[in-house]
């Protein structure tokens, strides 16, 4: 790092703090700036007009603006991880230790090696890339992509997780004042201090807008001055909620709006705050009051460092007291550029000419400057900053500064959000809003075209009157601000013609006037058109300096008005929203809730492994000392479980507690099978369909009594099985007499299973109630007590295939009852099993599950197509009898074993027989779910075959297409494990 | 978008599910007469009007009511909230 440069450019006077000096590099040199600066106030101040290089042809770019509308000034801020490409200078807010580098150039910033692009430039015009690199096709994507890719570009990410904090925040209010400028601070006080709820944001971190850059007087105070008055008093109230770095970038429906509020981003550490926060503002009115943007003009070599729009010359002048240059030219259409050399001049700035197109009488007298109306500059000079400019006329005037005012558009931005298209003003040469704003938005100051102060602070009184009105609430009427007047008078005046140098319109994509008349030439006139052949206004500034000089071009190469030519409009966000600010603190494991099950932390004292199940944390397997694979976990869980007992964690499982006089009807209709039927104190299995016929869920319901049933449904379906049913119940059967509620959460529920599952429950069931097979066959149910008098429900329901049940008892004793079931079946060696063992139980027993139940497969193809009532009316059962659906050759679930009994089935393969080849014509189905299955001692498989249930005996082959392997299968029954169902009536 | 929910007032749409046209509301019986013809018609073919659309949100975040939310298509403008129940009642939907 060499030594600090002192501020050679700074001038007196100015909005900063020059009590407080901050340190800062950029590109490795040291700075020195004040509190108050840009970063791009401060290399100025310092003497730095050339910040980077041009997106695709690499030309020496400067600073052009001094909003957020700027074009070229970005750079990349940070190191590390927070490294930031992209960043706008000129509202990057400075801070002691901020490093900076510039972008997009390889090797050092003035000797970019990628600048050759500029002399291949006839190759790179519009739409360059459907035409050229075509051939040969393959070269596309090996060489030329690459190439194109790394040469053309902006910032390079850091490749890092985002290390920040960001948030979100909630606003209600009942007026939002969109930018703090003249109109923002007066409607804002007037609403304030009417009562009215408030909230009032501008992007940058000092209110104020444009008075902060001018020299206007209000009330015979300085206009910055009467800034700090308004903002004082609107901190003051209650009501009122002043937001300062806070862009608000989108507007929305039924009046909500989106804002970014930067935190910290102007301290040189976060502290531990969030660095954004992304507020979501809801809101009875909004009054956008954005201002205007200024815009350039095109002419010969407009792009180079030091050619900048006049209002921000005055920016950097009046509230940052630097001069962007040493000798300082003016080029306009309208009277505002002669405000620059008026303000340059009363600075003590050299203004070395002024040349303004229109052939009038000079509004101003400049002693020293040359002034030339009816004037045109048409080339500038100078390598990597302007050194010089050259009139059409062959004059050439030195000039290390060129402010180029080309007229003022209102920022409409935000009335474009929902479906509003500005119209043309022909009095300001401009699109001001048009009739279609977002409900409850109203427009005024000069966003809604009215540029001069005294019109700013009567449209902005007017509005807010009208505003308050509709609100119910009486204004203030304190009388409006008297402010120094200024004309507004323009001649339009878009591009220099008759130049063989290119005349930049978009300066960060480098749209040139050529690409604008070539794309008109090339039948893509329509301003959507021109707007994607060239890329004029897609790059991260959204065209806002440079969408209206391109339609106006291309109205006046087309020999069309600019309204004939087209309008254009803007989407979300106003400025860029880092998607960190979009995530919130949703990142990573916050993306979403985690659900833990009752015996969560009695499984983790096990040291469970747990796998994601929907937003559930199950216990996966249980490994033992000494396991070191998770198949001998799984294989010993499933034969402890198969030759004594076994529990697990079924609570996930959706429960729905339906009740009422109507409620057996009610699932007759939602479920395929009949319930009506069911007698109290007795389970079924019930089989759920879409009103398509598609199978949607299965599980068990329980009649725990006269009106009342315990559904539950598969983990995965839970939230959509309720959903559905509410929609059955308050949509179509309105006046059933029966209400549903969901209780998965209110209820921990251990499924233990295996032939001492009785022994151990008679542990735990208070000995009042006689759980013995006669008193409680299969599929019994009852509310019981356990443990002492805890209130229970005991299911005896298997999905196993052993005798089992299910125990419920109410959250709260979730791990108590785990522990407890642990303790009694220590006699037998009881096991804890997982989702795993589970699994290969099921499997084994031929029960479908998530692999299976997916979404097109039907009863039948499951074999249960003679569940489905004919009878009844339920949801599903009409559209289940398309032909579609039942043909002769449909699939059916069925077994798979491998004929060598060594090789390993792989789920996801496809059946083919009679050894022909794996294609798609030859198709007979798929294995759905395999396992190893230690009950069998060899790998198992379920899956849907054609025809499958006449086919049992049949060898075929399941083909794995991504492995090229292919193993020989025996078609066999699904039920691998007591195939009659002894076990489980035990 | 905010939904003036006709039970619990303004909420965010970030609290609803939506299902889709009303009209779902009108399922038809498997007594009546081309009962197939019907159901495939409830439940494959939809209007696609841009302007005014009936259609059902369910208030998953809240108090799990369905509603009819009438709805401009083009400009989201929401004109009437009902409860689906009332709705279907008063469209001849009973038990």
């Amino acid at each position: 790092m060499s030594q600090e440069r002192s501020q050679l450019n700074r001038l007196d006077g100015g909005l900063i703090n020059r009590d407080e000096p901050l340190n800062f590099s950029f590109n490795g040199q040291m700075y020195q700036g004040y509190t108050g600066d840009t970063l791009a106030s401060a290399l100025l101040a310092n003497g730095q007009r050339f910040i980077g290089r041009s997106f695709k042809y690499h030309r020496p770019r400067g600073i052009f603006s001094a909003g957020s509308e700027e074009p070229n000034a970005l750079v990349e801020l940070g190191k590390g991880a927070h490294q930031e490409p992209n960043t706008r200078a000129t509202v990057t807010e400075l801070f002691d230790g901020l490093t900076a580098t510039s972008q997009n150039h390889r090797g050092p910033l003035k000797f970019d090696v990628m600048a050759a692009n500029d002399f291949l430039s006839p190759f790179l015009s519009a739409g360059f890339y459907y035409k050229t690199f075509m051939w040969p096709k393959a070269f596309w994507e090996k060489l030329y992509e690459p190439i194109i890719r790394k040469s053309a570009g902006l910032g390079s990410l850091s490749g890092q997780d985002d290390p920040d904090l960001y948030d979100k925040g909630f606003l209600h209010c009942d007026l939002l004042v969109i930018g703090a400028g003249p109109a923002g601070l007066w409607s804002a006080l007037k609403a304030g201090r009417s009562g009215a709820r408030v909230v009032i944001a501008d992007e940058d971190f000092l209110p104020g807008g444009r008075l902060n850059a001018e020299s206007h007087t209000i009330n015979d105070t300085r206009g910055a001055e009467w800034a700090v008055q308004i903002a004082a008093e609107l901190r003051s109230l209650p009501n009122v909620r002043l937001m300062t770095r806070a862009t608000v970038y989108g507007a929305y429906d039924h009046g909500v709006y989106g804002a970014l509020e930067r935190k910290t981003d102007h301290l040189p550490s976060a502290d531990g705050k969030p660095r954004q926060v992304l507020w979501r503002i809801y809101t009875k009115r909004a009054l956008l009051t954005a201002g205007s943007t200024e815009r350039s003009i095109a002419f010969g070599n407009n792009d180079r460092p030091g050619v900048m729009l006049a209002g921000a010359v005055r920016t950097y002048v009046n509230r940052y007291a630097v001069a962007p240059g040493k000798s300082v030219a003016v080029f306009t259409n309208n009277h505002d550029g002669w405000r620059t050399a008026h303000d340059l001049s009363a600075q003590g700035v050299n203004v070395s000419a002024v040349i303004d197109t229109r052939s009038i009488a000079a509004p101003m007298n400049l002693p020293g400057a040359a002034i030339v109306m009816g004037g045109e500059v048409s080339n500038t000079s100078g390598r990597s900053g302007l050194t010089g400019i050259t009139l059409s006329s062959g004059q050439t005037i030195k000039a290390d500064c060129l402010a180029v005012s080309g007229g003022w558009n209102p920022n409409v931005h935000l009335t474009c959000h929902q479906r509003g298209r500005p119209t043309w003003n022909n009095e300001i040469s401009a699109f001001v809003p048009g009739e279609n704003l977002p409900k409850g938005m109203s427009v005024a100051g000069a966003a809604n075209g009215a540029l001069s102060l005294s019109e700013v602070f009567a449209s902005a009184d007017t509005t807010v009157n009208q505003l308050l009105n509709e609100l119910q609430l009486s204004a203030d009427s304190a009388p409006t601000p008297t402010t120094s007047d200024d004309l507004v008078n323009i001649q339009p005046f878009w591009h220099v013609k008759n130049t063989k140098d290119r005349c930049w319109v978009d300066l960060q994509n480098d749209v040139t006037t050529k690409d604008i008349d070539q794309s008109r030439r090339e039948g893509f006139h329509a301003v959507e058109h021109l707007k994607r052949y060239t890329t004029m206004g897609m790059a991260t500034d959204q065209g806002k300096t440079s969408n209206v000089l391109g339609l106006a071009i291309m109205a006046e190469f087309a020999e069309q008005s600019i309204p004939q030519t087209g309008t254009t409009i803007f989407r979300p966000p106003f400025t860029p929203v880092a998607i960190s600010a979009m995530a919130g603190r949703s990142r990573g494991k916050d993306f979403r809730p985690t659900r833990h099950t009752p015996s969560h932390q009695w499984a983790e004292e096990q040291g469970a492994v747990f796998v994601e199940v929907g937003a559930w944390l199950r216990a996966q397997w249980f490994p033992q000392p000494g396991e070191t694979h998770w198949r001998e976990s799984v294989d010993r869980e499933v034969t402890a479980t198969r030759e004594s007992v076994g529990v697990c964690d079924v609570t996930t499982l959706g429960k729905i507690d339906i009740q009422g006089a109507d409620a057996g009807e009610f699932l007759d209709r939602v479920y395929a099978n009949t319930f009506g039927t069911l007698a109290v104190g007795k389970v079924r299995y019930g089989l759920m369909l879409r009103e398509d016929g598609i199978v949607m869920d299965d599980g068990t319901t329980a009649r725990m009594g006269e009106h009342h049933y315990v559904m539950t449904t598969t983990t995965a379906n839970a939230v959509g099985v309720f959903r559905h049913l509410e929609f059955c119940r308050q949509c179509l059967w309105p006046d059933l007499d029966v209400h549903l509620i969901s209780a998965t959460e209110q209820w921990a529920q251990y499924a233990v299973a295996g032939p001492n599952s009785r022994k151990l429950l008679e542990n735990i069931v208070d000995p009042e109630f006689d759980i013995s097979n006669d008193a409680f066959p299969f599929m019994a149910c009852a509310n019981i007590t356990v443990c002492g008098g805890i209130a229970a429900r005991l299911f005896r329901i298997s999905f196993s295939g052993e005798m089992a049940y299910e125990i419920a008892v109410p959250t709260r004793y979730g791990d108590s009852m785990i522990r407890a079931l642990m303790q009694a079946g220590e006699p037998y060696n009881v096991v804890p099993y997982g989702t795993e063992a589970l699994g290969v139980m099921r499997v084994e027993k031929g029960h479908a599950a998530g692999n299976e139940l997916v979404g097109t497969t039907t009863a039948l193809n499951l074999g249960l197509g003679r569940m489905v009532s004919k009878k009844k009316d339920c949801i599903g059962n009409v559209l289940s009898e398309r032909e579609g659906l039942n043909t002769d050759d449909a699939i059916r679930l069925v077994g798979f074993k491998p004929v060598n009994t060594a090789d390993s089935l792989v789920a996801g393969s496809h059946f083919v027989s009679g050894g022909r080849d794996a294609t798609t014509e030859n198709d007979e189905g798929w294995m759905s779910s395999v396992v190893y299955s230690p009950s069998m001692g060899h790998s198992i498989g379920i899956g849907f075959l054609t025809k499958g249930h006449e086919r049992l005996g049949e060898t075929l082959s399941a083909v794995n297409p991504l492995r090229n392997e292919r193993i020989e299968v025996e078609v066999v029954s699904a039920h691998f494990v007591d195939p009659d169902g002894e076990r489980l009536r035990g | 978008m905010i939904i003036e929910h006709p039970l619990l007032g303004p909420r965010d749409a970030a609290e609803f599910v939506y299902l889709g046209d009303a009209s779902l509301i009108h399922r038809p019986s498997k007594d009546d007469t081309n009962a197939a013809v019907a159901f495939l018609e409830y439940q494959y073919l939809r209007d696609n009007p841009a302007g005014l659309h009936r259609e059902l949100w369910y208030h998953e975040q809240g108090d799990r009511s369905w509603l009819v939310v009438t709805r401009n298509t083009v400009t989201h403008e929401i004109t009437d909230v009902q409860l689906a129940k009332d709705v279907a009642r008063s469209e001849g939907r009973s038990r």
